[in-house]
């Protein structure tokens, strides 16, 4: 199988920016050719096949389309084992590849939580089934997400967990989360924190400020989060390991992670679209789609978490993508679910920064790409001998988000509706194509 | 007098206009209830649900009076007498109650929001009995009704509430209610129950008792829970009655014209000293008198009753 990716261009950050074309062979990028000619348009998107060619030979035109290394969404809710009626394994995927991610990695707050090898393992052959995206599980820090036992970093790390987190449950023992990163960094697997004082927190369900207020709701204080996200920070410090903070929602938390970058602090944060697309508004009418963990902040906020995109102190944007059947979601605003689903928009959601100048598109693909493969150490690029994993974008195209199109199976998002513009169009994993668009 | 809305959510949605045609409903809706027959005809046929999801003795009884003085068919459900018990959740407890074909579900609930879930989810009349912290618009227009019965009319007074506006429905929507009929609200209270971006209600806030209360035409305290000390919100009821309760001592710095006011129920030697609950400013007794009247208002209302009750 060949397959040429014709006349796109082709961004691998900080290594190549042109027009080329790409020569994909046997699930391998063969060539990358810069094609610096006056482009000649191109006479139909498949040429025919001719006697002389393999049969399964294609080439795909990507003229004025963006082709860049697979995305990676680095923190996803697969929900299985346990929660197969908001999503499963193969649905999640589908979702994946159908937002442009080429690789996802799932979190392990699953019923039973991904705190052991089996879990890990099963997760993994689900997947394999599934074949279609990448998924790298993170494990469990703590024995059962409850933070009072380490989990066994040595056997998750052999059956393929690539970091470890307790997501969705914080880690509130200090000294436990001191000798997770310590006993982890033996196996050089990542921390994934996801910070949260729970004493703060004290039944918050929207951030709290003057809508909160407004709306007679509890609120969360910016603190609830920058507090965890300073202690962590000194953790790493004291360790000497690295820490990456999930879902980064306030302006404290992006000044203290922009000083400890500063002093070498081996600290890397994440963001997801709605934290830099929304605001605490967007709640309106109780619209518990809006709701989520950490809760849509101020504008302020938001404006800082872009300044945060814009400079590097973020590095990654992923989606936290948490899907919720009706069962959690159409109830009571402080008892629904939290989370939102995030693969099938982020995309179309991270260009508008692109549009509104906070990001080169260079640098959207370090967050959406390099940078989760750097911090999970996994292979990425666009280069000769690398695993064929490429996304191609069309960064013009103009549409309407809208739930009923989703492979996911929850629809539990505040962006249906929404005009965007820009999608990934085609999906390609170890060569095979796992996504494809009706190209233009 | 006719209304264009089919809920009473809270008072945020309703304009200055709609206040004064339910105040006006209420004003005349009062006299039924010095009848020697406390019944008039008009909301015959009609059925309100009172649903309460939290406990509650004031409201939801002057609702049911209020109802039954309009001969409409009322009926109450509680959370622990429902199929809530059972697990089930409260919209289907709604589409269940529809079914039924009520006129008008009046709606107590703990969380911030049911109401409104309800109202874009089933077609009876909704009426917002209480959600959460959220509002209480009931009392708000009551509280309104009250005030302007006794003082002639709400605009350009100043009304203080005092306690713990963090956790109070009541406040918020007196907070609305009376900055949006020309009223001036100035709060307060501990720093630990004011909160964050109330003055973008249109309020003022002070943290000194004596400010609050001494240019005040109103005073309202609010009741404190005890049970807010597990939350540190106070260190004792004792400490807060001295530094922030309505004692008779402090009330000598008021108006010579001062209404005292509280939602109840109230915490007689905490927020308030017993003296001044019962003493000849306290017209807390009058706003329950009114709840009635301005329930009625309400149901006539919203459930649309054929003729005008004043001239049954």
């Amino acid at each position: 199988m060949q397959i040429l990716i014709k006349g796109g261009r082709v961004i691998d950050p900080g290594n190549f920016n042109a027009i080329a074309d790409i020569l994909v062979e046997d699930g391998k990028i063969v060539k990358i050719k810069s094609n610096d000619n006056p482009r000649q348009p191109p006479t139909s998107n498949e040429q025919p096949a001719t006697s002389n060619q393999q049969p399964e030979s294609r080439t795909i035109d990507a003229t004025g389309k963006i082709v860049t290394p697979g995305l990676i969404d680095m923190h996803v809710h697969l929900r299985e084992p346990g929660h197969e009626y908001k999503e499963t394994i193969e649905s999640g995927c589908l979702a994946a590849a159908s937002g442009g991610f080429t690789a996802i990695c799932c979190m392990p707050n699953t019923n039973p939580v991904n705190d052991n090898s089996q879990v890990t393992k099963f997760i993994l052959q689900r997947a394999m089934i599934a074949d279609t995206v990448r998924v790298y599980p993170v494990a469990a820090i703590s024995k059962g997400l409850e933070g009072t036992g380490l989990c066994e970093y040595g056997d998750l790390k052999d059956a393929g967990a690539v970091a470890i987190s307790d997501d969705g449950c914080p880690v509130s023992d200090s000294q436990l989360m001191r000798r997770a990163m310590e006993y982890a960094k033996g196996f050089d697997l990542p921390v994934i924190s996801h910070c949260e004082d729970l004493n703060l927190l004290a039944g918050g369900v929207v951030n709290e400020g003057a809508f909160a207020t407004r709306m007679g709701l509890p609120g969360i204080p910016n603190a609830c989060e920058s507090v965890m996200v300073m202690r962590d920070i000194a953790l790493s410090e004291l360790t000497e390991s690295p820490v990456h903070i999930a879902h980064v929602s306030t302006m404290e938390s992006v000044r203290a992670i922009r000083a400890a970058k500063k002093r070498g602090v081996l600290v890397t944060a994440e963001t997801a679209p709605h934290y830099f697309t929304l605001t605490e508004d967007d709640v309106g009418q109780y619209d518990t789609n809006a709701k989520m963990n950490p809760p849509l902040r101020s504008k302020q906020d938001r404006e800082a978490v872009r300044e945060g995109l814009a400079d590097g102190t973020i590095d990654v944007i992923a989606t936290d993508h948490a899907p919720h059947s009706s069962i959690e979601k159409e109830v009571e605003f402080d008892q629904a679910g939290n989370g939102i689903i995030g693969l099938e928009t982020s995309v179309s959601l991270s260009l508008k920064l692109v549009e509104d100048g906070v990001l080169k598109i260079d640098e959207l693909v370090e967050k959406m790409s390099t940078n989760p493969a750097r911090i999970l150490k996994l292979e990425n690029g666009l280069r000769a001998g690398n695993s064929a994993d490429i996304t191609i974008i069309d960064p013009d195209i103009l549409y309407t988000i809208d739930v009923e199109n989703f492979c996911s199976l929850s629809r539990n998002t505040p962006f249906n509706g929404r005009e965007v513009k820009g999608k990934a169009v085609l999906t390609m994993v170890g060569g095979k194509i796992v996504f494809e668009d009706k190209i233009k | 007098m006719q209304l264009e809305r089919k809920n009473i959510l809270d008072m945020a949605s309703l304009s200055v206009d709609e206040i004064s045609t339910i105040l006006d409903t209420a004003d005349s809706m009062k006299e039924i209830s010095q009848r020697p027959v406390k019944k008039v005809p008009t909301l015959r046929g009609k059925t309100v649900v009172l649903f309460f999801y939290e406990p509650s003795t004031r409201t939801r009884i002057s609702f049911d009076i209020a109802a039954k003085r309009l001969s409409a068919d009322s009926l109450s459900i509680s959370a622990s007498s429902s199929s809530m018990v059972k697990g089930e959740t409260l919209i289907d407890t709604a589409r269940n109650l529809e079914a039924m074909n009520p006129d008008v579900i009046v709606m107590r609930h703990s969380s911030a929001g049911a109401p409104h879930m309800l109202a874009r989810m089933v077609r009876p009349c909704i009426i917002n009995a209480g959600d959460g912290m959220h509002a209480h618009p009931t009392q708000s227009l009551l509280d309104l009704m009250t005030v302007r019965e006794n003082k002639g009319e709400v605009k350009g007074l100043r009304i203080a509430i005092i306690g713990d506006i963090s956790h109070s429905r009541v406040a918020r929507s007196n907070c609305i209610g009376f900055t949006k009929m020309g009223a001036d609200v100035i709060i307060s209270g501990p720093q630990t129950m004011i909160p964050k971006g109330i003055e973008t209600l249109g309020v003022s806030v002070t943290h000194n008792v004596e400010d609050a209360i001494c240019d005040a035409d109103v005073i309202m305290m609010l009741r404190i829970q005890k049970e807010r000390q597990k939350s540190f919100l106070f260190p004792s009821e004792r400490e807060y009655a001295r530094v922030y309760g309505l004692s008779k001592k402090r009330l000598e710095s008021a108006k010579d014209d001062v209404l005292i006011m509280h939602p109840g129920p109230i915490n007689r030697g905490v927020e308030i000293a017993p003296e001044v609950a019962d003493g000849p400013y306290s017209i807390i007794l009058d706003q329950v008198t009114n709840g009635v009247a301005v329930r009625m208002a309400l149901l006539y209302l919203v459930a649309g009753g054929t003729r005008n009750a004043d001239t049954d």
